[in-house]
């Protein structure tokens, strides 16, 4: 018996008090966090954000790894023409959640969605939805940088060319505005047919921002844009951001806490896959509501 | 987890505190110095509004590094931006505290006008006020902030009686006049110290609460 109780409890076998007491600490921790959700309100969002039109709402969302729950009953109204970031530690949810919006994650195996996402009132995930037009609507930009080994001028042309935009005038077109919006036109439009691997970091970023303009979507997803930047790179991202919201929605997840606080009109928290609190940035960085938002901002999580 | 941002919390707190004990001090002092007719107090008092003077400089200074280089938010950022404002609050404490002792010491040439009874008990309100605001900054508790709030009044309406009364013996005797106005000025001055001892417990209110309540309706 004695044997039996040794292997079973991991505490029995921790001869020291005091680490006895620091992982029957841990232990309770962990069972409290694996405690399943209590059903929470239908729709947590700011207040400021009922009057306004949703471009993406979030209804009763789970999202599972095969046997990994990594989101959990998430709820969320995300308002058209704002900046909305995710913020929270590694392995919250919060990629994962972001690449819902595009159905991205329909790539990984074994993951499988419960509840709705609605894009302007459609379920994406519903059975006749053509993903690729879904893809158009909602551009992504990645952490890491990723031009094609084309030209600058290919790059953004790509996008169109696949929509049937045929070489000449309004392709130029396209390219010259979408180089513009995202905030590059002038430093590349003498050398628009060389390589866009010889632009720095920070030039190829943006990019791929105007590569993801170029077929004029209507949210733009940015998994942290300028976790790869220098700072001025950033600042030039984060100033972008501020009229690229005028034309279409942001969402933006990033790790870098000020930059949520600069650029953000919305801020939402996660942790172990929830969304703890959601409200306006100015809020979640001056008075969050939960502890645990406050713990995180600060720097005391962990 | 540990935060070396808590160590620089911790100091600028201490500054504070050290800032509040001295203040608090000095307007017991000052008030001692014009029962007792002291002027070597009064001196005192004034001489060690300079230390205040750096202490609030230094706090400043603590509280813009801090800001600069550890973008403090929510509670943290609350904290440092009330200590700024509490530094200030502090320093003119400490002003109207050397401007009473001025006061006195003009008084010390003239013999006393009368019997001292209300100034001292507003003193005793306005210090108590002062105190406490620090004790509710100190231990973040904003209910011992919200009852500094209420005792304002007290010392508003004590500033109207002596008003009055000292009136009263100007308009019967002429030579009253220049002492009359003395310590008309120093009932003005505890007043003025009640109302940034009163300020201190709003700013606290918003660092536990983060809810501003100065300028509104009292609730």
């Amino acid at each position: 018996m004695d044997t039996i109780k040794h292997v079973t409890n991991p505490l029995s076998s921790c001869p020291k008090t005091e680490e006895r007491k620091t992982l029957t600490l841990v232990v309770q921790k962990l069972d409290k966090d694996l405690k399943p959700t209590a059903i929470q309100d239908p729709i947590i969002m700011p207040h400021t954000l009922s009057e306004q039109p949703a471009k993406i709402l979030v209804e009763n969302m789970n999202f599972n790894y095969g046997a990994v729950r990594a989101l959990k009953n998430v709820n969320m109204k995300i308002s058209a023409h704002k900046v909305t970031a995710f913020i929270g530690p590694s392995g919250c949810g919060k990629s994962t959640f972001l690449r819902c919006f595009n159905r991205l994650n329909d790539l990984v195996d074994g993951t499988k969605v419960e509840g709705r996402i609605l894009l302007d009132g459609q379920d994406i995930y519903s059975p006749g939805v053509d993903v690729t037009d879904l893809r158009t609507k909602v551009g992504m930009v990645f952490q890491k940088v990723n031009p094609f080994p084309k030209s600058i001028y290919q790059n953004v042309a790509y996008g169109p060319q696949l929509q049937k935009v045929r070489k000449g005038d309004r392709l130029d077109e396209i390219v010259e505005k979408s180089l513009r919006g995202a905030g590059l036109w002038e430093e590349v439009k003498d050398r628009l047919h060389e390589s866009a691997l010889g632009l720095s970091g920070g030039q190829q970023q943006r990019l791929c921002i105007a590569r993801a303009l170029a077929v004029n979507p209507e949210v733009l997803l940015m998994d942290e844009p300028c976790s790869a930047l220098d700072p001025i790179s950033t600042g030039r991202i984060e100033e972008l951001l501020h009229t690229l919201k005028e034309q279409l929605t942001v969402v933006i997840v990033t790790h870098n806490m000020q930059q949520a606080a600069r650029v953000s009109d919305y801020t939402g928290f996660f942790l172990l896959g929830e969304l703890i609190e959601y409200d306006d940035t100015k809020k979640i960085f001056t008075n969050p509501t939960d502890r645990r938002t406050e713990d995180y901002v600060t720097g005391r999580f962990g | 987890m540990q935060r070396h941002f808590d160590d620089e919390l911790r100091e600028l707190k201490q500054k504070l505190l050290r800032m509040g004990a001295l203040v608090e001090n000095q307007v017991r002092q000052a008030l001692m110095s014009l029962i007792e007719r002291d002027e070597t107090v009064a001196q005192e008092v004034i001489a060690n509004d300079r230390q205040v003077n750096t202490l609030d400089v230094e706090v400043d200074e603590t509280c813009l590094e801090l800001l600069a280089l550890f973008q403090p938010a929510a509670r943290d950022l609350r904290f440092v931006t009330t200590a700024m404002k509490i530094s200030t609050e502090l320093e003119r404490i400490s002003d109207l505290a050397e401007n009473i002792c001025e006061r006195a010491i003009e008084l010390n040439q003239e013999p006393q006008l009368k019997p001292y009874i209300d100034i001292p008990l507003m003193a005793e309100h306005a210090t108590k006020m002062v105190g406490e605001a620090i004790d509710a900054f100190v231990r973040g508790d904003s209910m011992l902030a919200r009852r500094v709030l209420k005792d304002d009044d007290h010392v508003d309406a004590l500033n109207e009686q002596i008003f009055r009364e000292l009136l009263s013996f100007m308009i019967e005797n002429p030579q009253t006049i220049s002492r009359a106005i003395r310590l008309s000025f120093i009932s003005k001055y505890l007043e003025r110290i009640a109302d940034h001892a009163t300020n201190i417990a709003e700013l606290v209110v918003y660092m536990v609460e983060g809810k501003i309540i100065r300028h509104t309706i009292p609730a």
